[in-house]
């Protein structure tokens, strides 16, 4: 099978993240977000941030139906693949929007991969609205999807899942478990007995993180023991794709907002894009932006369109969107001087939701030294 | 090229080209020929090259999509086609790049009617090789800054000074000339003429690189005629012409045939086949992490180019017509600039041997290849003026001059 050449953006996919962007320029998810962090600053003092998101918004989104973009019909979802997803992933990046969303259509295509009862009962909660997210880490953060420190035996879990994003926002979670015939896959659900949420401290303000501690909970077979892995690694290439366009929205962001105000702050009696020293580094952003995002685009074409292809695509998309982020943030706070260095200012969210994605599902070298295999 | 498919017509334009591509690949020349047609100085070479150009033309690979009267072929959405199976089936570059590239876009745009019929068929045969008349000594990167004098006189008009980097200047017949004609306007004092390389005031120096080829020269104007009816647009309008010149250089523009050559792809391929061949230490450099993690990272570069080509046609997602277009010269000299010296860094101290050294790998052709990437970066506004254009016209940063 072959690509489309116009990345299988369509007419629907356009229409979907063009209403989808609209929506969220109305909703300014920073402004709603800076409420919840009063008293949350002070790294020695404050008070632990509770994972916000905005309710209201999250109906809305339910009843335009964008949660169940990726839910196939069978399911009652709306049945669009990866290029859909990631067009919504995009945006919710470049808004920097606290949301289940993302998570969510992670969850989404991981479920699809494993054609079980149990994956196929989860798809058909999430187009009712419920929302769900992947424990699958161990404490090291490991790359690789066999490193749960989780262990599953007769329909129990104990242990502990770490990093574990947006679960203060989740209603149910999808668990990667180890046991004597290997990694299998599991579902429990927030407040169920056994499961205890342990809030991280993180850098991070647009997302919120934590432990999922089970002591015996009981949990929902979706993948069994021993197939865990094989269904991870086939969701992956959507799963760096997801993370990738994220990172390609935030640091469009950072570029046009740093383009901006180079054209305001005035120093030496002109705007400071004047000065070569500072357009570079920008037009560089736009450089290397424009390369994950069309890196982005071929690797969520190639899981829809040419699935032999998609890990190869998908690697290289989240080598370069990790690189982006990095090289996004770090121009973006040192172009805006001392102002982008303050809590006030907008880029420092970007900044650290970007370091915070940089990482997540593998960072640029993993990524590459995967790629390599590949090719 | 259609979004999606090619249609009926299209398929077997397609088809057509790669038959006849197969069918006709020119035999091996005497000596090789040099690694881009801006290098090429032998006789035996610009012949051989030129036959080649004129029946690629004939068999209508060349100037496919435009109208009969101009030497077209008159046909519609199959240039693109043309060009891409010319790309693929790795044959000769075309010699007449800049009259293919630049001379036919800028008189398509602003030449007369007279201009376009008597000009344009013989570029595409290769019986006029054009070369291109803009920097000078003192105007490289501000162009504008050009002294090259241009002085009316009755019916025609006399030019005076030198222009330098004149690429195929030997072989020329004609070259696109910027001259002043209004020396207390910078931008607005520029004319932009059509001049023949016969008259008896040019003389053409030939300038060795720092490879040692020579390929580019000085050309001196001394009291140079040339007829009104050979000056393109107006009167001071020339900057206005150029820039539009320059966009079609920089690879924005419609092409009229494509430049064969090896794509960033091939090469890259070329450079990791190189590690994985290349044994130092007891083991390959490809089995190193740290050359693994470089090749990788120019892999990813090189494959997001590609991508960016394709994304331009998807209005949707291409952030507006000209934001990619413009990068693609910036993008490509600089990727093709450090693919080659990650080449030079396989190799080692291998990569110090030159041309015709018995024990040089590939002939010497990686030294060679990365020295001229240095054309790239620097010749058509260097990378620096890109990232003005692009921080200006794309970003809307305010000019720096």
């Amino acid at each position: 099978m072959s690509q489309p050449k116009d990345f299988g953006f369509n007419e629907d996919i356009s229409m979907l993240k063009e209403t989808f962007a609209k929506f969220l320029t109305e909703k300014q998810p920073i402004n709603t977000l800076r409420p919840s962090l009063e008293g949350t600053e002070d790294p020695y003092h404050g008070a632990t941030r509770a994972g916000f998101f905005d309710k209201d918004t999250w109906q809305q989104m339910i009843q335009l139906g964008w949660h169940a973009v990726a839910v196939p019909e069978e399911q009652g979802g709306i049945g669009m693949g990866l290029v859909a997803a990631t067009a919504l992933a995009e945006e919710i990046g470049r808004f920097a929007l606290p949301t289940p969303l993302s998570t969510t259509l992670q969850a989404c295509f991981l479920l699809r991969e494993l054609k079980s009862a149990g994956a196929d009962q989860l798809l058909s909660q999430i187009a009712t609205g419920e929302s769900v997210g992947l424990a699958i880490y161990g404490q090291q953060g490991s790359l690789n999807t066999d490193s749960t420190d989780v262990m599953h035996d007769a329909g129990t879990l104990t242990g502990t899942s770490w990093y574990v994003t947006d679960a203060q926002k989740l209603d149910h979670f999808i668990v990667a478990a180890n046991s004597d015939n290997g990694i299998g896959l599991f579902k429990v659900s927030a407040n169920q007995p056994g499961v205890t949420l342990e809030p991280d401290r993180i850098v991070d303000l647009t997302r919120d993180q934590a432990c999922l501690v089970f002591s015996g909970a009981q949990a929902e077979t979706l993948c069994e023991p021993g197939h865990g892995e094989p269904g991870l690694k086939a969701a992956l290439p959507a799963l760096l794709t997801l993370i990738a366009a994220d990172i390609a929205g935030a640091a469009e962001w950072q570029l046009q907002a740093t383009a901006d105000y180079a054209k305001v702050r005035q120093q030496f009696d002109r705007p400071i894009g004047f000065f070569q020293a500072v357009k570079h580094p920008i037009v560089d952003i736009m450089i290397q932006t424009d390369a994950t995002r069309s890196l982005v685009y071929n690797a969520a074409c190639a899981f829809d369109f040419d699935r032999d292809d998609a890990s190869r695509c998908a690697h290289l998309a989240k080598s370069s969107a990790s690189d982006t982020a990095s090289l996004a943030s770090q121009c973006s706070t040192q172009l805006h001087g001392g102002i982008g260095f303050t809590w006030e200012a907008d880029i420092q969210v970007y900044h650290k939701r970007q370091i915070h994605s940089e990482f997540m599902f593998g960072d640029g070298n993993w990524q590459r030294a995967k790629l390599a295999e590949l090719i | 090229m259609s979004e999606t498919r090619l249609n009926n017509e299209q398929q077997e334009f397609q088809e057509f080209c790669r038959r006849w591509l197969g069918e006709n690949r020119p035999g091996p020349t005497k000596t090789p020929l040099p690694q881009a047609a801006y290098e090429v100085v032998d006789e035996e070479h610009r012949i051989y090259l030129s036959e080649w150009q004129a029946k690629c033309y004939q068999a209508g690979l060349i100037a496919t999509d435009l109208p009969k009267e101009y030497g077209g072929h008159g046909h519609t959405g199959l240039q693109q086609i043309a060009s891409a199976e010319v790309h693929r089936a790795k044959v000769p570059y075309f010699i007449n790049w800049i009259g293919l590239g630049m001379t036919v876009p800028t008189l398509l745009a602003h030449g007369t009617e007279d201009q376009k019929k008597t000009f344009l068929p013989p570029i595409f045969t290769a019986e006029h090789i054009w070369c291109q008349g803009f920097s000078e000594p003192g105007a490289g990167s501000d162009l504008a800054s050009l002294q090259t004098s241009a002085e009316k006189q009755g019916d025609h008009w006399v030019i005076n000074g030198s222009k330098v980097w004149t690429s195929l200047g030997h072989f020329a017949q004609w070259m696109l000339l910027l001259a002043r004609d209004d020396k207390h306007n910078k931008y607005g004092g520029i004319t932009y003429f059509l001049a023949p390389m016969a008259d008896p005031g040019i003389t053409v120096k030939p300038i060795h690189k720092m490879t040692g080829e020579s390929g580019f020269n000085e050309v001196f104007l001394d009291q140079v005629k040339i007829g009104d009816h050979l000056r393109v647009d107006e009167i001071g309008a020339g900057w206005k012409v150029a820039m539009s010149t320059l966009t079609s250089e920089r690879g924005a523009g419609v092409g009229v045939g494509a430049v064969a050559g090896e794509s960033p792809r091939l090469v890259m391929q070329q450079v990791i086949n190189l590690a994985k061949d290349t044994i130092r230490n007891g083991k390959s450099v490809w089995d190193d992490p740290i050359w693994r993690d470089r090749l990788m990272k120019m892999y990813e570069r090189t494959e997001a180019a590609i991508q960016n080509a394709r994304r331009t046609k998807v209005k949707a997602i291409n952030g507006g017509a000209m934001r990619i277009p413009l990068q693609s010269k910036v993008s490509g000299s600089e990727i093709s600039q450090e693919l080659h010296h990650l080449a030079l860094g396989v190799l080692g101290l291998s990569s110090s041997l030159y041309t015709r050294d018995t024990h040089a790998a590939d002939d010497g052709k990686w030294a060679l290849g990365y020295m001229n990437t240095y054309t790239g970066t620097i010749s058509g506004g260097s990378s620096e003026i890109q990232r003005n254009i692009l921080g200006e016209r794309v970003l809307g940063m305010p000019k720096t001059k």
